[in-house]
């Protein structure tokens, strides 16, 4: 290289890192999503008696990457309960889909020999034997959701029901439709036994109304462009249909954005999980998006709460029982304009 | 994938062992000469053209088999004004992927970060501090967005002089992962002031009221990479640069800078499409752009184009592009599962593929003939 030909490389060199470093301080300017005014969360129902400071407990807590609104708010309702406890000390991991990740993150937990593990597994089949490792330990291990193989992995599971959550949504389409019509059905990821399950919960409940027809069904990814896409070409494939039950509100953003864009209004809208766009769309009455079907991500909270109790040996005081239950499944409500004033404090973002 | 990578490496073993070579540049005339002849045998001249016509035939044959499936198995949706709209609007978005991307492939790299620069990029320009800019800081930060990371990532190939396969592929990683960092993974939505953005997605703002703007992007992207491509120097230098980089470097081009501006390409086209998608979602999320280096790279392959560069025509991989939407389209409308069009996608893959060898290979034996 001659040295005029470097003399110039240097020049645009300087010329292009000075342009990217002033884009980068323009642009680092624009990455923060802070609410100019930030409203505190409304505080979760009080928990009486039980409430007052007791033994100080660790809680160690684990859980998937949180990659979707659902997942991220399992994080934030175990922080912020966490929070509201003098007693309760979180030791939170950093959130991983990869099972040996989470498995050395759950080994690192039991090692500080935390007093109580609330583990939301990647894959509940995998870590089935990490969590039994902590079991054996000593350690109490809350299971939430995405349930372990064999019961002798946790002391206590808390979760939501996807096959109620396809029956709660069925029915009340059925209900609605006065049991009669043409119904389409926008699911999640087609391999995930909860996608499995929500499907055969709604087909279930459709059956309580022989003339109610499901036409249609296609399978979108949990997120907003491959809703977007699957909606778009549902309403194609169906020029006429009564009702639609979409399985998750995040995927449903770019539905709910197809269903515009083709200007469809002859039919009602049921959504999932209880994102709060989608309640606040319900609340306004602004689109065909008339009802949602919670999958509530309060189980992260309820999870500390009962974890506090575990490490304190207390019971739940509105039970006759001496123990605390081994399993709680939580219901999923149908959230409509009538009641969503109830839930929208606890909806996600 | 051994196109500059391996050359590269090539090139700076000439520079440290022989120092005549990288002592004398060719002089301004000659260096135009051997470029022409550079491009003229890396890509055989007009045989190339006709071969790359015969892929696309083929591809055309294998787009018109599935509209002839798609008009029986639903006679009354499939050919309809409305479901061509949403085959093309939803070609759009990967459609503008695949434009860079073919740029990147013919130039004998390639890009594997398309999918993540995208979520990145959706998710910057959906964030409430971008969004107080108005519908024209949304556009900027996302076409800064990408073209910032096309840089980074021609950069660190071009000069850092590692594999374009693990550059991307770091890329990959981390844009994604900074756009989950920024969104806390939260879908964001566009406010009320930014809905001039969404309304573009509607039928009133279409234009003369049937074309939507979203497919007048794409076809003006196409439009100007085909230009790009085969109409200027910096087109012809990318077929040069991809057949044969060490020629291209003896005849004086500059391999390096011409490598950074294909990845910038790529992430400016990243940028457009992230746009588009924030127009169709009226958001943006890190869940975004999924997986859209492998359909990218499926649309370009099967366009024709070769993996190890040199070879590739725009117009094969937007058709690529069509068929992957077509197929996508036809099985929703017949209410097939996921698992089945994935089958068939790969089916299609290399039944196309095959359908483009063979009329090749009849083609090659009646010229010798």
């Amino acid at each position: 290289m001659t040295s005029s030909q470097a003399r110039d490389v240097r020049r645009r060199g300087f010329l292009l890192s000075g342009t990217l470093a002033g884009a980068g301080a323009l642009a680092a300017a624009c990455t923060s999503n802070a609410e100019p005014e930030a409203k505190a969360p409304a505080a979760a129902t009080a928990g009486g008696a039980n409430d007052k400071p007791g033994k100080k407990v660790t809680v160690g807590f684990a859980g998937p990457q949180a990659d979707h609104g659902w997942l991220n708010a399992i994080n934030e309702q175990a922080k912020k309960e966490a929070g509201r406890y003098s007693d309760v000390d979180l030791k939170i991991t950093e959130g991983s889909n990869d099972a040996a990740q989470q498995a050395s993150q759950i080994q690192t937990l039991i090692n500080q020999k935390v007093d109580v593990l609330v583990i939301l597994p990647a894959d509940g089949k995998q870590m089935t034997p990490t969590a039994r490792k902590a079991m054996d330990a000593g350690i109490p291990v809350i299971n939430l959701d995405r349930v372990f193989d064999t019961a002798q992995a946790y002391r206590i599971w808390i979760g939501g029901d996807n096959y109620r959550m396809g029956l709660n949504a069925g029915n009340y389409i059925g209900q609605r439709l006065g049991g009669k019509g043409t119904v389409v059905e926008l699911a999640g990821i087609d391999t995930l036994p909860l996608t499995q399950e929500r499907s055969k919960g709604f087909d279930d409940a459709l059956k309580n109304y022989p003339q109610i027809k499901k036409v249609g069904r296609a399978a979108a990814e949990f997120n907003v462009q491959t809703g977007q896409a699957r909606m778009a070409e549902l309403l194609q494939a169906h020029p006429k249909f009564d009702a639609l039950w979409n399985h998750d509100d995040d995927q449903g953003v770019g539905a709910l954005q197809a269903i515009r864009q083709a200007g469809r209004t002859d039919f009602f809208m049921v959504g999932g999980a209880g994102a709060k766009s989608a309640m606040d769309s319900i609340k306004k009455d602004d689109s065909v998006l008339k009802a949602t079907v919670l999958y509530p991500p309060t189980m992260a909270a309820s999870a500390i709460r009962v974890a506090r109790l575990l490490g304190q040996s207390k019971i739940m005081s509105d039970l006759a029982e001496q123990e605390l239950p081994s399993s709680i499944t939580l219901f999923s409500a149908v959230v409509t304009k009538q009641n969503v004033d109830t839930y929208l404090p606890f909806a996600f973002e | 994938m051994t196109g500059p990578e391996g050359v590269r490496a090539e090139e700076t073993g000439a520079t440290a062992n022989s120092p005549a070579v990288s002592a004398a540049p060719p002089p301004a005339d000659e260096q135009g000469r051997v470029e022409a002849a550079a491009a003229a045998t890396g890509t055989r001249g007009l045989s190339r053209f006709r071969l790359g016509e015969l892929r696309n035939l083929g591809l055309i044959g294998v787009l018109v088999v599935l509209v002839v499936v798609g008009a029986l198995t639903r006679p009354a949706e499939f050919l309809t004004y409305d479901n061509v709209v949403v085959i093309l609007t939803l070609a759009s978005v990967i459609g503008v992927i695949t434009v860079g991307m073919t740029f990147v492939i013919i130039g004998g790299g390639i890009d594997l970060s398309v999918g993540a620069i995208v979520a990145l990029a959706t998710v910057w320009a959906t964030t409430k501090a971008t969004q107080v800019y108005g519908t024209g800081g949304v556009i900027f930060c996302a076409l800064a967005v990408g073209v910032g990371c096309g840089l980074v990532n021609g950069l660190i190939i071009a000069y850092g002089r590692i594999v374009a396969f693990i550059v991307t592929i770091a890329m990959l990683a981390s844009a994604r992962g900074l756009a989950i960092n920024i969104s806390g993974g939260h879908t964001q939505t566009l406010n009320s002031d930014n809905q001039a953005l969404v309304n573009l997605g509607y039928k009133d703002h279409f234009l003369f009221g049937r074309i939507p703007p979203l497919v007048i992007i794409f076809a003006v992207v196409v439009a100007l990479g085909w230009v790009v491509l085969n109409r200027t120097t910096y087109g012809r230098r990318t077929f040069a640069i991809g057949g044969n980089p060490e020629a291209s470097r003896l005849a004086g081009l500059n391999v390096r800078l011409h490598t950074l501006l294909l990845y910038a390409v790529s992430g400016l086209c990243c940028g457009i499409a992230s746009i588009m998608l924030i127009i169709m979602t009226s958001s943006g999320t890190s869940a975004n752009g999924n997986l859209y280096e492998l359909d990218a790279i499926a649309a370009v392959i099967i366009g024709g184009t070769l993996l190890s560069g040199g070879r590739g025509t725009l117009i094969g991989s937007v058709l690529g592009v069509l068929v992957f939407t077509t197929i996508n389209d036809i099985f929703t409308l017949n209410n097939l599962t996921t698992a089945t069009q994935q089958i068939a996608k790969g089916v299609i893959i290399v039944i196309a593929v095959l359908f483009q060898r063979l009329l090749a290979e009849r083609r090659a034996g009646s010229g010798a003939s």
